[in-house]
Parts: C-alpha cells; structure tokens; sequence
C-alpha cells in the first residue's frame, strides 16, 4: 500500500497547519499523525511516519521522537477492532479486573496479543477519564461503559458482524 | 437544593445546541462584556469573585490573570485545559460534552480579557468524539458573530482552535501542554521562565482548566461579589466534583462549598451512600494524586469536627491528617477494598506516565511499582514498606515538575493511614492472594486512633 493520503484528507492537513500562526506548522504534527494512524491501518509505520515528515517539512526524527512518546499511537500493527479496557484504580474497585479477565478467556489471548483471524487486540491502559462509568473499554472513537459479561459478548457479536 | 451556577441549564434538551442555550440565557455575559466593560473590568470581577484554578492547584485566577506579561507587538495566547488524566476526575468531560456553549462563551470573555486572538483547547486524545462537539459549536458561535471577525461590532477578533493530545498524562502539566501543543513530545519545561512570560512559541500565554473558564460566565452574570458570597473563605462559589467508586450513585455533582464531605457521600442529592449496603473504608478526595484517607479522618478532621468539602476542609490537619481537594475526582472505596492494590494502581499510573526526564521520578515510580507488586502478591518483605516509604520521599521535592510530587504523595498516604494492611500482606503472603485486609479500625464511626490526633 503506498502511503498517499487522499485529495480531501490532503485538505484537511492544510486546514490543520492554517490553525496557527505563519512558521508554526510543527503544531501541526499531532494531529496529523492522528489522521495517518485511521488512514493508514490502524498504526504507523516507518513508511507512514517518513510520509508525515515530507508533509510537514520537517525531519523524520522529529516525527518518531513524538509517535513513540504518545501511548494512541500504535507502533505495531493492531488487529481491526482494538479493546483498551481501563486498569486504573477507580476502574479496578469497581471490577476491571474481571472484565480483562473475562475477554482474555473468551477471545483466548493474553494482553497485548491479537486473535489468530487479526480482528481483536487487547491491550490494558490508564484511566481515561470514564471513572464513575465503570469498568470501561475505549473502542475506536467511542467509550464501552459500564461493562458486565453480557456487555463484552455483545460488543464481540457487533465487531463480529461488521467485520462480515 | 444547592444554588448551581454551571450546570443549573445541564438537563435541558438540546442545550448543547447555540439556539437553545442563547434562548435560554447563554450568551448574555458575553454580551454583557461587549456592552460596556474593558479587559481591565473583566480580570477585576475574576478577582473580586476569587475563583481558584479548578485543574487541581487551586490558585487565584483573576491573579494569574494579572501575571501576564504584555509586551508591544507580541501575541499572547489562552489555553484551555482539557487534558483531564488524573485518575478519578471526569467532569470537565462533562461540561464539553453536554455545555460547549458555556465553555466557548467562557473561553470568548476570558480571551477578551487577556487580548488574546488565538485560543486553542487541547484536549486528551482519548476523548475523541469530543472535539466534534466542540468545533460544531464553535461553528454556530461564528455564524452568530460570538467568534471570527469584529465580533458583534466591537472590532474584537477571536479565532478558537481544538487541539487533539494522543494519550499522555503529563500533558496536562502546563509546560507539558505547550510542548505538545508546539508538535513535540510532552517534556515539562523548567520554570522560570512562567508561561505568563515565555509560554506558547514564546509568548505568554495563560493555560486554565476547562472548569475555570466555564465559571467566568456565571461569575460575569451575577458579579464577583455575588459568586464570592457562596462557599467558605477562600473556597468561592460551586465546585464541579466527579464521583466514582464504591457508591450508589457515581456522576458528576455540582456542590456550592458549604457542605460537608459526609452530606456529600450519604445525601441522596449528591452520591447516595455506600453501594450494595457496604460500609464506608477510605477515600481519595481530590483526584489520585491526594493522600488517600480513612473513612474516620475523611468524615471528622482529627480535631473531632465535621469536615467540610472546601479547599481549606479537605486540607484540614496538612498531610498528616488531612488531604486536598484537587480537581475534584473523589474515589470512593468500601469495606471489600485492598489498599495496597489500589495503591499498586496508582504506582503503575505514574510510571507509565513520567516523562522520564528526571531520575528521581523515572527511577522511582518503577521501583515502587516493583516493590508494591511484590507485597500484593504475597512475596513482600516487611523492610520493603520502609523502602516503599524510603523511595517516595527521595522523589518528592526534587523533580522538574509536580508529577514526581503527585506519585510519592499517595504511597506515603497509604502507609501513614493503612501500614498494619501492608503488613499483613508481608505476614500473611497465602491468604493475602485469597482475600482482603477489610475495615480493620478505619471505619466510620470508630474515633480517631490517639497516636494520630496526638501527633496533629
Ligand atoms: C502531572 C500534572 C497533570 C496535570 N493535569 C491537568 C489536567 O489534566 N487538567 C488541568 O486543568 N490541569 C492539570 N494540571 C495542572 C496544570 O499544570 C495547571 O496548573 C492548570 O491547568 C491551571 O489551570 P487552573 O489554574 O485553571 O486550574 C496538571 C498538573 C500536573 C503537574
Ligand atoms: S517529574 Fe517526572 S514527569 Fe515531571 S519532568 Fe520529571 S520525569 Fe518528567
Ligand atoms: S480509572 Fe478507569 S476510566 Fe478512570
């Protein structure tokens, strides 16, 4: 797959680097590598990050010194629908622990292995801001909230069924 | 029913949307401002009102405000910030999601007031469905003159950008927030120089929490010296607090600061009590970073009095016997809670999150992380809780910034209020993996030990 974003997601890079001042576009590299990571698989290769460099016009290190510091940008590939279930302590008081440990058993991987078929990943993470709502999982760009057994079955069937 | 001065509009339908929240009062402080008041009036009223930073440090905004170096020709800039990492804290989430009015018309008086052109919100990454919200109602604010060009003919023009992090605690530290938001990684700057000086590509710049800048709309609307009538001392007006944990009604409450911390737990207005009939452990008042505390010095400060929910309250008897209201994530644990597990939570928490400049905090959150793993498996030693003690006083105090403070604080808590629960872990290493410690003699009512109210 060559790495080229589209002519509309190129539009949205020129909005992105017209948010601040003249010069300043290095502003810009965040949320760019946000688009790149949708656009390009879910993660950001060598390939991906060297494409963001020539975009901004700025160094390619300058670019991975900032990927690998941010813990949403996935430096491996990731299966198609990733679960980032929240391990904190306010989430683990109210049961996370459980929750992991169920979707471990029912997916029959361990955290931070993905599915033989590359749909589902886990992957364990630090409170995200959802602590009265728990135990919680971000999927994609949404919160899975108040998560029981029967919750986690359903949300499997739903990636399930997209997935097809 | 407490006076609500930020989400007294919250449970009208479509009050996120520009028509419903100007047809219901939203817009009027702005207009306000634009009918007659100067920058200079605008910060005054802040400071008459004594609104402290609602992030966590709680420090006077309308001084802050003054801070703010304005040299000729040179851009200055407002941040917002809606980081919100700290474990337990979920309420500036709250206001973004259901109000994004209130905060752009926050964001609108208070750019105003510091003669700022440009405004960003740089908010967490993982609240990703978020920024479309707010950049809908930045787009309807435009259509209706409150943002773009000579803003309702006043020759004022403000732009209000959203920023997007990517999963970084630390990028809520201020300096931090500047980095990233300048496209790099995340690393504190060492003060001084203060924002206020050299903040956002060099020009200074204010950084506030979301809750702060929500609350100038109020604040403009019924006056400083009204807003400064609710609460005690120096604790004015209401305070967003989101509870979770072990009760029966976790949420996000608005509390004028006048209440109790027990009528704030028991009160079927706020979180309803204890859930599944549990008895009340220990709380972490303030967001993970405050000293954690027994559920008998939570509700009565050691001198034996009720204590109150306020800056000053939760405070009460320093660290030794008090803790801190921070930004406002009150984590409640019941009777069925382990402490060092929590505490091994919260250990892990920081390591992840140090940026890993200074060694005293690199260094030190992993090894507290090893060591409390070891005690809450069963294989600690009873030397390892005075190393556990040992480390965290080596990190506080001697880091760039408050993170190092913020990961030492809570497993020095935990030991000062619970050392007989990590010992039992040591002294009983089968059973500690089968069950928990439980209440012991933490639980409300029981008093005070007089060890601890002796050394106050
Ligand atoms: C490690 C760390 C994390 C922080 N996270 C946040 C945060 O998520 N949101 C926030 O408003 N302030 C946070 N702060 C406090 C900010 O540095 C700053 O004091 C605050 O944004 C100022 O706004 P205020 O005066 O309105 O509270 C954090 C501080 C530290 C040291
Ligand atoms: S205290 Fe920790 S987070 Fe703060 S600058 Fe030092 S290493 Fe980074
Ligand atoms: S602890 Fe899990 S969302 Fe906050």
């Amino acid at each position: 797959m060559a790495v080229q974003f589209s002519e509309e997601k190129l539009n949205k890079v020129k909005e992105i680097i017209a948010r601040y001042p003249e010069g300043k576009h290095k502003s810009a590299l965040i949320p760019v590598l946000h688009l790149a990571q949708e656009s390009f698989g879910g993660w950001l290769s060598a390939e991906t990050m060297d494409y963001v460099a020539s975009l901004l016009q700025i160094t390619p290190i300058e670019v991975y010194e900032v990927a690998t510091f941010y813990s949403m940008f996935n430096m491996q590939p990731v299966g198609k629908y990733l679960f980032e279930v929240c391990q904190t302590g306010p989430c683990m008081i109210s049961g996370s622990d459980q929750i992991i440990d169920y979707i471990k058993k029912k997916l029959g991987i361990g955290v931070g292995e993905t599915t033989a078929d590359g749909l589902f990943t886990l992957k364990t993470v630090e409170c995200l801001g959802a602590c009265g709502y728990a135990p919680m999982m971000q999927l994609g760009k949404h919160f899975r909230e108040h998560l029981t057994p029967e919750k986690v079955d359903a949300i499997i069937e739903e990636c399930r069924a997209k997935a097809n | 029913m407490a006076r609500k001065l930020l989400l007294d509009k919250a449970h009208i339908e479509n009050i996120r949307y520009y028509d419903v929240y100007r047809a219901n009062g939203g817009y009027a402080a702005a207009e306000k401002v634009f009918k007659g008041m100067s920058p200079e009036q605008v910060v005054e009223e802040v400071k008459k009102s004594g609104l402290r930073g609602r992030g966590g440090a709680g420090f006077p905004t309308g001084l802050k405000w003054s801070f703010l170096a304005k040299p000729e020709g040179v851009p200055r800039y407002l941040v917002c910030n809606a980081d919100e990492s700290e474990p337990g804290t979920f309420k500036d989430r709250y206001l973004m999601e259901f109000l994004p009015h209130l905060l752009i018309e926050g964001l609108l008086i208070s750019s105003f007031a510091l003669g700022a052109h440009r405004t960003y919100i740089y908010i967490r990454g993982e609240y990703a469905w978020i920024p479309d919200i707010l950049e809908e109602a930045i787009e309807e604010a435009k259509r209706n003159n409150w943002l773009g060009k000579n803003i309702q003919g006043t020759g004022y023009d403000l732009e209000i950008y959203v920023q997007r992090g990517a999963g970084a605690y630390i990028c809520g530290e201020e300096t931090a927030l500047i980095e990233s938001l300048e496209g790099k990684r995340g690393n504190p700057r060492i003060k001084p120089p203060f924002p206020a000086v050299k903040g956002l590509w060099e020009s200074p710049t204010v950084v506030n929490n979301v809750e702060t800048l929500a609350a100038v709309v109020p604040i403009i609307n019924i006056g400083g010296e009204e807003y400064a009538k609710i609460g005690i001392g120096k604790s004015t007006g209401t305070k967003l607090i989101s509870a979770c944990g072990n009760i029966n009604k976790p949420g996000v409450y608005e509390i004028g600061m006048d209440i109790s911390v027990e009528e704030f737990i028991y009160s079927d207005e706020y979180c309803g009590g204890i859930a599944n009939g549990k008895r009340l452990k220990a709380c972490i008042p303030g967001g993970s970073s405050v000293p954690i505390l027994p559920a008998n010095l939570l509700l009565k400060t050691a001198k034996g009095e009720p204590r109150m929910m306020t800056y000053e309250g939760l405070n009460d008897g320093g660290f030794v016997t008090g803790s801190m209201l921070g930004s406002g994530g009150f984590i409640v644990l019941d009777e069925d809670q382990c402490v060092v597990r929590n505490t091994l939570t919260l250990a892990r928490f920081y390591h992840h999150e140090s940026c890993g400049q200074c060694s005293p905090c690199r260094e030190g959150t992993g090894w507290m992380k090893r060591v409390l793993n070891n005690i809450e498996n069963g294989k600690g030693k009873m030397s390892d809780i005075d190393l556990l003690w040992d480390i965290q006083r080596k990190i506080e105090g001697n880091t760039i910034c408050p993170l190092g403070d913020a990961a030492a604080w809570p497993i020095a808590a935990a030991i000062r209020h619970f050392r007989d629960e990590f010992e039992w872990h040591v002294l009983n290493p089968e059973e500690c993996l089968k069950r928990n410690y439980g209440l012991a003699h933490y639980a409300d009512p029981l008093p005070v030990p007089a060890a601890v109210a002796a050394a106050v």
